[in-house]
């Protein structure tokens, strides 16, 4: 009896040691981010080699796919796949360029995680603090962490002075759809067009 | 006896609790940008675009010459312009009946405008008064229970609704302070000059804090006029809502929608 007990205390001890030794706090994940982000902006690099490594950072935390879909609202599901595979597709070049292109102009930009809030077990809200400069004031950014999975957190929203970027996102691909008649097609010639650019 | 007057306070603050709680959730649907209409749209892309030339010609510009400011000025003339907006946020309080509010930004005013050198530092701040709030009518008419109406944007003041520009007018009736004074009563002390001057440097000084963001937004906008109207619309429900809570404005079931 006392076996099966000692037995049954270490089993539970492995599985709650497996899962906290191997999942990431949301804003451990975030500051990691910030760092790796802020040694590129930092770096005496070119332009375009500063997107390009923003690009790999971006693919590898960012939830594109996920985000792409949100953007879509419930329009995504009158899409047939090809027209979903094409819109993922023309989403990640749009997301990708947009992405690293505004980060980009910020040199060095010193930002502190002050506190997180865990909404559920699938979303996290790290809060965090973009310190001010003589040409820009202090701004508050929340970071949406999507933690259904918690060894692979993503980010999914970036929330800018209560402002959410993906609600804005989603606000404007609505509006391409209503001048368009709802016509996919016209949201695919706008997106290609800006990655092109 | 007791128990009685227990059970009653308890009731009353449950009570309270649920209203004030029934209240916000009614103030957070009635102004949820994605139920706010865009019924003059094609005005209102027009204006917008006779807004964008006007910034490209005046607003651009100008914010770009007051950066080069020294920062401590900019701050100064940005502490002096929310010195003034108190005297609209001040009587907003009270209708909104944050009368806690309202005599804190009244101390606020009285020490920045006297010790604060017409507002040009924020004394109050250092005292240890907590971050000033601007409130307007438009919040109020909110909090009232008014509706937003349509969305408009107006020339060269840019994104609003119908509530918020007809709270406008309560300005010039006699609603603020700082315009009666200059504008509509003749005190020898200030003149049109000085109202008009202080709405201009008002907009410049907003320019030039969000040069770089609004640049980049509009270089990275696929709709400009949309990306405008939704950051204006979560911004304004934010207000009215007065919270800073992420979580209460993010509808969780849109997200819900595609677990992966």
């Amino acid at each position: 009896m006392k076996i099966k007990k000692t037995i049954f205390i270490v089993l539970v001890y492995l599985i709650s040691f497996a899962h906290t030794s191997y999942s990431e706090e949301a804003d451990v994940f975030v500051q990691s981010l910030i760092n790796r982000t802020s040694k590129i902006l930092s770096d005496n690099i070119s332009k375009e080699q500063k997107i390009s490594e923003l690009e790999v950072i971006a693919k590898d935390v960012v939830d594109i796919k996920g985000i792409s879909f949100y953007t879509l609202g419930s329009f995504v599901k009158t899409l047939d796949q090809n027209q979903q595979n094409e819109y993922t597709r023309l989403f990640e070049a749009y997301f990708l360029k947009s992405f690293s292109s505004r980060l980009a102009d910020y040199e060095n930009p010193e930002i502190i995680i002050s506190s997180k809030e865990v909404v559920n077990e699938s979303y996290t809200i790290v809060n965090s603090l973009l310190k001010g400069t003589s040409n820009r004031p202090e701004i508050k950014i929340d970071w949406r962490v999507y933690t259904k999975n918690p060894d692979n957190p993503l980010i999914r929203d970036l929330i800018i002075e209560g402002l959410s970027l993906a609600r804005t996102q989603k606000e404007e691909f609505e509006s391409v759809l209503n001048s368009n008649n709802g016509d996919i097609n016209a949201l695919f010639k706008i997106l290609e067009e800006y990655s092109k650019n | 006896m007791k128990k009685i007057i227990f059970t009653l306070l308890l009731s009353f603050f449950l009570t309270s609790n649920i209203n004030a709680s029934s209240k916000e959730e009614l103030l957070l649907s009635k102004n949820q940008p994605s139920e706010i209409k865009d019924c003059f749209e094609t005005l209102n892309r027009a204006t917008f675009g006779f807004n964008k030339v006007l910034d490209g010609l005046i607003f651009k510009p100008a914010a770009r010459v007051y950066k080069v400011v020294p920062s401590p000025v900019r701050s100064g003339v940005s502490n002096a312009l929310d010195n003034l907006s108190n005297l609209v946020t001040i009587p907003n309080n009270i209708i909104q009946g944050d009368l806690n509010k309202a005599g804190k930004n009244s101390g606020r005013f009285i020490i920045n405008t006297t010790i604060g050198i017409l507002g040009l530092v924020d004394v109050a701040h250092y005292v240890g008064l907590p971050d000033y709030e601007k409130e307007d009518y438009g919040q109020s008419l909110a909090t009232l229970g008014v509706g937003p109406g349509c969305y408009l944007v107006l020339p060269v003041l840019g994104p609003s609704t119908v509530r918020d520009s007809a709270a406008l007018l309560i300005n010039i009736a006699g609603g603020d302070s700082w315009y009666n004074v200059t504008v509509k009563n003749d005190t020898h002390y200030f003149s049109d000059f000085d109202y008009h001057a202080s709405q201009v440097i008002s907009g410049i000084d907003f320019r030039a804090k969000n040069y770089d963001s609004i640049n980049s937004l509009e270089k990275n906008s696929i709709d400009f006029y949309a990306s405008v109207k939704s950051l204006y619309l979560q911004d304004r429900q934010q207000k009215i809502l007065n919270t800073n809570k992420i979580v209460d404005t993010q509808d969780n079931s849109n997200w819900e929608e595609i677990e992966n």
